[in-house]
């Protein structure tokens, strides 16, 4: 009796598992198969043409800026924000409040954020649709995961570790950057990963905020179109599947050469202490 | 009671010492928010002596010992009275909690070195307080080591990882961590209790051989071992030191009912 469980709960694990990968195996190959063809050179690096045929260079630019500017405003502010609720408030009800209101922003839809980032950040602080707009509204979106990714790593830190920098007699800064900060940096560094994730993923926020000008950003203050944009728009207003899977393959690239990048630089520090 | 202590503090043990008082603790009491921990603790750690602290779990020995380098400042709702006093000066007077922990170093139950090489694992507390030429921190570190009987295992994977030591030569270097910071006290809060018996006994080894340089007050759960290393001895009960006194007259001739129960193993 027993062992027929046994066997039995082994199948669905075994199935689950199959079933994940065949899923993501499958959308992926879908992907790859439909949309390979139109990978070159003049497709990546090409500018773009409404009458078709051109590259999606233009995406790729703002993609990049948007996920860089906003990582560059909202990784120190959420590491910040973390290690002052997890190592210097006083754990009472304001951190508690804090904490449950960086947890819902996590729930909340982005097309609000991108209501949000339309009335403040292009009208209100009179940014117009703009790069710079559509990355300051990502910086709101991913900031709780940032800040709950960190206080995550930074409660992994054994307390042990604390209390024996603490008893040398060194100070609580020099205890923060030596030996807690280092011992939390893979953990930071995956909550920055997810953070990239969400920002490439995301379309309904950047197309409120960014709008959809297919042409190369002359700066921050340009309105611009990223590639997921792009990709939603293709699709809508043509139904070019096989040009929206090139575009599909192009993200998949740019997450995996990120992801590597982040684990790289997190091996390397790692090696430096 | 409380006056029997001190008739065996002041008279009968002062006088066959010539030793200097250390730490003087006076009338000590401590509160983790309402519940009262520690009850006027008063007793006298001399110089360059082991002071073993003993007494079942939670009797608050551990506590006591985290006073004197002010570690459960960490905690939130501590409050307390009376006063420690080291070289004449009140430690909880002072705001000065970073020459404390110079002076008062600290060795923990559970080996804590950090996931760094074994060479900046001692270097460490050197450096952050402004050390920084190379050949005077390579002097500390194996002076700091060769202290803590440890130098001829490791010196040839200084640049390795602490953590691949085993858990007796870790501990040893968390012992040459705090001497690298050449402090006048060392506590110990039972540093040989995740350890095995060789191991326990090579630190015990050492914890003698550093009572020349070093005050060492010592918590331990085990009462051969307070015998073997300590001076002094004070056994603790539910927050009160029940009788402080030698060693050998602790162990042989205990003044109080509880702690003859105590050692002879009726309870704790």
């Amino acid at each position: 009796m027993n062992k027929i469980k046994d066997h039995l709960l082994r199948g669905i694990l075994w199935f689950s598992s199959l079933l994940t990968i065949v899923i993501l195996v499958t959308i992926i190959g879908y992907i790859f198969v439909k949309g390979y063809k139109l990978i070159n050179f003049d497709f990546i690096f090409g500018d773009y043409s409404p009458t078709g045929g051109g590259g999606i260079w233009p995406m790729v630019v703002t993609t990049i800026y948007t996920i860089v500017i906003s990582l560059l405003i909202a990784t120190p502010i959420g590491i910040f924000a973390a290690v002052y609720l997890q190592e210097y408030a006083k754990q009472g009800r304001l951190v508690r409040i804090i904490r449950f209101a960086t947890e819902s922003l996590t729930g909340i839809p982005s097309i609000i954020y991108g209501l949000f980032g339309a009335v403040f950040f292009v009208a209100t602080l009179n940014f117009g649709m703009s790069i710079i707009a559509a990355s300051l509204t990502l910086t709101i979106i991913i900031l709780p995961v940032v800040i709950r990714t960190t206080e995550e790593a930074l409660k992994t830190v054994p307390q042990s570790y604390r209390e024996g920098s603490l008893a040398l007699g060194t100070t609580k800064l020099q205890t923060l950057l030596k030996v807690i900060l280092p011992s939390a940096v893979p953990g930071i560094l995956s909550g920055i990963i997810l953070s990239m994730g969400r920002i490439i993923g995301e379309s309904a926020a950047i197309f409120l905020t960014a709008g959809t000008v297919a042409a190369l950003p002359e700066g921050i203050f340009s309105s611009a179109r990223t590639l997921t944009v792009h990709s939603y728009l293709v699709t809508q207003e043509s139904g070019d599947i096989e040009l929206a899977s090139a575009i599909g393959i192009v993200l998949i690239v740019i997450i995996l050469v990120l992801n590597l990048t982040a684990t790289y630089i997190s091996k390397k520090l790692n090696k430096a202490d | 009671m409380k006056t029997a202590i001190n008739l065996s503090n002041d008279s009968s043990v002062q006088a066959e010492t010539n030793k200097n008082v250390k730490i003087s603790v006076n009338n000590f009491n401590l509160f983790y928010g309402e519940k009262q921990a520690l009850y006027d603790v008063s007793l006298d750690i001399y110089e360059k002596e082991v002071t073993a602290l003993i007494g079942p779990s939670g009797c608050g020995k551990s506590t006591f010992l985290r006073s004197i380098n002010r570690m459960n400042d960490l905690i939130d709702n501590v409050k307390i009275s009376g006063d420690i006093i080291i070289d004449n000066e009140n430690i909880y007077r002072t705001n000065d909690v970073i020459k404390l922990r110079t002076k008062v170093g600290m060795v923990f139950q559970k080996p804590n070195l950090f996931p760094m090489s074994i060479y900046d694992n001692v270097a460490y507390g050197p450096r952050m307080h402004g050390i920084k030429n190379k050949q005077e921190l390579n002097q500390i570190v194996e002076e700091s080591l060769r202290g803590a009987a440890i130098w001829d295992e490791v010196k040839d994977r200084l640049k390795t990882s602490a953590l691949g030591l085993s858990g007796g030569q870790q501990q040893r270097v968390c012992i040459a961590r705090a001497i690298a910071m050449k402090p006048e006290v060392i506590l110990m809060d039972e540093p040989t209790s995740a350890l095995d018996p060789i191991s326990t006994l090579k630190v015990e080894e050492l914890v003698g051989k550093m009572k020349k340089d070093y005050t060492i007050v010592i918590v331990t759960h085990n009462m051969q071992q307070a015998a073997r290393v300590s001076d002094r001895t004070a056994f603790f009960l539910n927050g009160e030191v029940v009788e402080y006194d030698k060693t050998d007259t602790i162990f042989s001739v205990p003044k109080d009912k509880r702690t003859e129960d105590y050692i002879t193993g009726r309870f704790g």
